[in-house]
């Protein structure tokens, strides 16, 4: 079925996610032109499938349930920020925020994402194609963050029990990650993940990094 | 808080767009600071002709400055640009600010000229005739005013040394130390705003002999708070964000220009930016590109 | 015993007190409610009845109206509460779920909105609760799209009057499995809130979010901006840039169910210091009563509430004065308050969620202790008399609706809450610090 074109240089943002919205919306869309437009396709509640064809703006396809969104371009701040279900793939760049606080669903950044990627994250899984920023995975609390390339400064600051795997280096860890043993179970989840975003890397080639749990009760060396 | 845009061009073939180019990327931050608005631009034949002192002024207005100028500093030229006047002659610029009539000084050097006022960025950006202006560099600045008050002399940029300019997204925590400090030092101040006291520091150093990757290392060892901060001089342009780095920052970079700005959608007005090098500065990085 | 003994000024017994126990378990102390030291309140204000330059209104037989519309400005189905005076956001998780559902009823009752807290919204608080504000802050627990859509308003909470620039506590007696659960945290640990939200800050990013916020519920939806005390002239400003349809201020008498004792003292301004602030910037900006002002901290009686009023507020929330109304504190649990170390009128341990009187608890046998439907009953009656109270007030000073209630109604009794609330000291026509 041909997809409905939405041209963003011609209609606002508001009109295109009041259709997407509405009760009974066609099944696929295209959205051009979008410019840094901030909110393209957010909210969203049903299986469709929306191509987003040009860079977009902060909060792309927040708080996502069901719908598979396709950015083929950079996303702004908070692409996919809590996000319950569905799928979300960022073809280029994504800038911090990445799927903050998401509990569900899976969000693919082909290129890098910026700082902050994968905060507090609740449940989503997040694999990232390039490089990761600084402050990643801060306070995330479960899912799983999958980065082929490098992480940057402080990654998994104060995590609960989200697991991370890195393949490339970290720069360095935050307070209370600590890196794990990649036991077999690992290697099956990392692979599914691996496939389910479209990559080839190797499981084999991963490390795996969670709380070293320290900061689960405030005591003397941890009260602030 | 605020929205910010820079736009440093290498292709001479694009300096008469300079104007229209930095219009139209300021006017996609809008939302980002609807209070006041300013822009430096750099190398404008009939704001600061080649070869002559320029001096940007505000609370005065072209005749008032070339009245009082006449039989004073020869062949004195000033020009209004909405709220802003600049001033230019074949002189020294100490000399002609020495013969200004009672205004406030907001830009000084060869080739920059400052422009701002308070009021919706759209209307100002009419007022300076943006869209007219060329040249081979310039910033713009969105303001919303956090605890400063909202006056032309409280907008951005800031230029507080010879060709120097700054602009700021985010708040300093330590300003008012700063300030004090560099007051005992002899430095005085225009406005009460944190960012002026950014652009103090910069001068202050660049003043003693730092470059500017210095002058801004050693800000980002000074001062405490969020910032990301687009520095001009009359031969670089440089970017640099606090450790956090909350606040937002692009730069885009082709083979006839570099660009910065809060947000992607103004990057998206420039022509061949789809084919741009697109990144974000990682924290306390200084960058710079020379002229 | 202590006959002819001198107390120390400085080093009286509850700073030797806390000193003793700083060095005994080296962790700083966490508490639950407000700033207990004294500070200039409503109480050194005093209305100026009508006598014979201005009429009073009968009582009963002539109208004074109570009612207030919140969020007008951008939303399609702005807030139409019965009373000015609202329930602040206190979380499930923080509170029994009981009661989390006698706050609904109690407001419910009255025609007046309750506000979900830090951990989601639970169904029995969206079943029992007619205007239900729904808030979202920097940890996002439990937050979800479905449960967004279900709110009456949104409530994006910058910071508490109790620790503006902290984030919540929450420590792991009260994480139970449903408490876990809905905040997808490991059952018991002690958990400490973020105190920024994970995707912007500052004002030019927060006029972005909000936007978000109203695509997602396709602009049907009053979104609040909750702020602690501090700088509130400017914060307030940034608010209404950002895009705020109703500003909620919170002074540093306002409650909080776990935070360091220091930051709940000797952080933020009072209620009554913020207050004028608050209402400059608005009526600077030209949209005083167009966007609405909700102030919380230390409101406990209709006297309060009146004056919050006229100083320019146009609802007021309270948190502490409900849960005493809901029966925290109550002198029939004083043997167990002791058991504690604390005693009726005192208790301040929400954190440890051992309360006897089952509200700051998620113990099962504990929180059932408190019947929902009487609390509720408790809460309405509450309710209802600090409405009366206010409108008895009103009526003297001759207003037909609260709102009609403005600062020079008022005059103050100390020359500190005179420069703060910005009316003239009694008897005067002197207002310390005012610019001629």
């Amino acid at each position: 079925m041909e997809a409905l074109t939405v041209d963003l240089a011609a209609s606002p943002v508001r009109q295109l996610n009041q259709a997407l919205h509405a009760p009974d919306p066609a099944p696929r869309w295209r959205v051009l032109n979008p410019r840094g437009a901030h909110s393209v396709a957010c909210g969203l509640t049903r299986h469709l499938t929306v191509d987003i064809e040009g860079h977009v703006g902060y909060y792309c396809a927040g708080m996502n349930q069901l719908a598979t969104v396709t950015v083929h371009g950079n996303a702004g701040v908070g692409v996919a920020e809590n996000m319950m279900s569905g799928m979300v793939r960022v073809r280029g760049n994504a800038s911090q925020s990445a799927g903050a606080t998401a509990h569900g669903g899976l969000l693919v950044i082909e290129g890098d994402a910026a700082a902050r990627c994968g905060i507090s994250m609740k449940g989503a899984d997040i694999v990232v194609g390039g490089s990761i920023g600084h402050m990643s995975a801060f306070m995330a609390q479960a899912g799983r963050l999958v980065v082929c390339g490098d992480a940057g400064d402080a990654l998994g600051d104060s995590v609960y029990e989200a697991r991370i795997y890195v393949k490339g280096t970290v720069k360095s860890l935050g307070a209370d990650c600590v890196e794990k043993p990649v036991r077999d179970e690992h290697l099956t989840e990392l692979a599914e993940l691996l496939k389910l975003a479209e990559r080839d890397e190797d499981p084999a080639a991963f490390r795996r990094y969670g709380s070293a749990r320290r900061l689960y009760h405030f005591t003397v060396d941890n009260a602030y | 808080m605020c929205g910010i845009v820079g736009l440093h061009l290498r292709e001479p073939e694009l300096h008469p767009r300079l104007g229209e180019l930095l219009a139209a990327m300021l006017g996609q931050l809008v939302e980002r600071g609807p209070d006041s608005a300013g822009v430096a631009v750099y190398g404008d034949p009939r704001l600061t002709p080649p070869g002559r002192a320029a001096v940007s002024l505000l609370d005065t207005d072209a005749a008032t400055v070339e009245s009082a100028l006449r039989g004073r500093i020869p062949d004195a030229v000033a020009v209004d640009a909405g709220p802003t006047t600049v001033v230019h002659a074949p002189v020294g610029v100490d000399a002609l600010i020495e013969a200004l009539p009672r205004a406030t000084v907001i830009g000084t050097g060869e080739e920059v000229a400052v422009l701002k006022g308070t009021g919706h960025p759209h209307d100002l950006a009419r007022a300076f005739g943006l869209a007219g202006v060329q040249g081979w560099q310039g910033v713009g600045h969105t303001r919303m005013a956090t605890e400063s008050a909202v006056t032309p002399q409280g907008a951005h940029p800031f230029s507080v040394g010879p060709g120097q300019c700054l602009v700021h997204n985010g708040s300093f925590a330590n300003h008012a130390t700063i300030r004090r400090e560099l007051r005992a030092e002899g430095v005085s101040f225009d406005s009460d705003n944190d960012s002026e006291v950014g652009a103090r520091f910069v001068a202050y150093h660049l003043a003693r002999g730092a470059d500017l990757d210095k002058a801004l290392r050693l800000l980002c060892e000074r001062f405490d708070g969020f910032y990301t901060l687009l520095v001009t001089t009359a031969d670089a342009f440089a970017v640099v964000r606090d450790a956090i780095a909350c606040k937002p920052a692009l730069v885009a970079e082709t083979p006839g220009w570099v660009a910065m700005a809060s947000e992607y959608r103004a990057l998206a007005v420039l022509p061949g930016v789809e084919s741009a090098r697109i990144f974000e500065p990682e924290p306390e990085e200084v960058y710079v590109w020379k002229r | 015993m202590t006959e002819g003994l001198r107390e120390s000024a400085t080093f009286d017994r509850a700073t030797i007190h806390a000193i003793q126990r700083a060095a005994a378990t080296g962790v700083y102390d966490i508490r639950g409610g407000g700033a207990k030291r004294r500070l200039p309140h409503f109480d050194d204000l005093l209305f100026l009845g009508a006598s014979m330059s201005r009429y009073p209104l009968e009582g009963y037989r002539e109208r004074c109206d109570t009612d207030v519309i919140l969020g007008a400005r951008h939303a399609k189905y702005p807030l139409h509460l019965a009373i000015p005076v609202t329930i602040a956001g206190m979380s499930f998780g923080a509170l029994s779920a009981n009661a989390k559902e006698a706050l609904g009823r109690g407001a419910g009752a009255v025609g007046t909105s309750t506000t979900t807290g830090d951990g989601g919204m639970t169904p029995e608080e969206r079943g029992q609760s007619k205007h239900l504000v729904y808030q979202y802050l920097p940890s996002r627990y439990g937050m979800n799209p479905d449960d967004l859509r279900k709110a009456d308003a949104i409530e994006v909470v910058l910071g508490q009057g109790a620790k503006p620039g902290g984030g919540g506590m929450l420590l792991g007696q009260k994480i139970t499995d449903r408490v876990a659960g809905m905040r997808t945290l490991p059952v018991g640990v002690d958990q400490r809130s973020a105190c920024r939200h994970p995707d912007w800050t500052g004002p030019d990013d927060l006029a972005i979010k909000i936007g978000e916020l109203r695509e997602i519920t396709d602009w049907e939806k009053p979104i609040y901006v909750k702020i602690g005390a501090t700088r509130t002239y400017y914060d307030v400003k940034l608010a209404v840039h950002a895009g705020a349809d109703v500003v909620v201020v919170d002074g540093m008498q306002g409650g909080t169910a776990a935070t360091q004792d220091v930051f709940i003292e000797h952080v933020g301004i009072p209620t009554l210091a913020a207050i004028p602030q608050a209402v400059q910037a608005l009526q600077e900006l030209g949209v005083h009563r167009e966007v609405q002002l909700i102030v919380s901290g230390g409101i406990r009686s209709g006297a309060d509430v009146a004056k919050a009023i006229a100083l320019g507020a146009d609802a007021v929330a309270i948190g502490t004065a409900a849960l005493i109304a809901l029966g925290d504190n109550h002198p029939r649990h004083d043997a167990e308050y002791r058991a504690l170390g604390s005693a009726a009128g005192f208790y301040d341990d929400y954190q440890d969620g051992r309360d006897p009187a089952g509200i700051s608890t998620q113990d099962d046998d504990l929180a059932a202790r408190l019947d929902p439907v009487e609390g509720g009953r408790r809460l309405a009656n509450y309710l209802r008399v600090l409405t009366m109270e206010a409108q008895t007030i009103a009526r003297a000073c001759g207003k037909s609706h609260l709102h009609h209630l403005e600062p020079e109604d008022l005059v103050a009794l100390t020359i500190e809450s005179a420069a703060m609330a910005r009316v003239p000291l009694a008897g005067t026509d002197w207002i310390p610090g005012a610019r001629p």
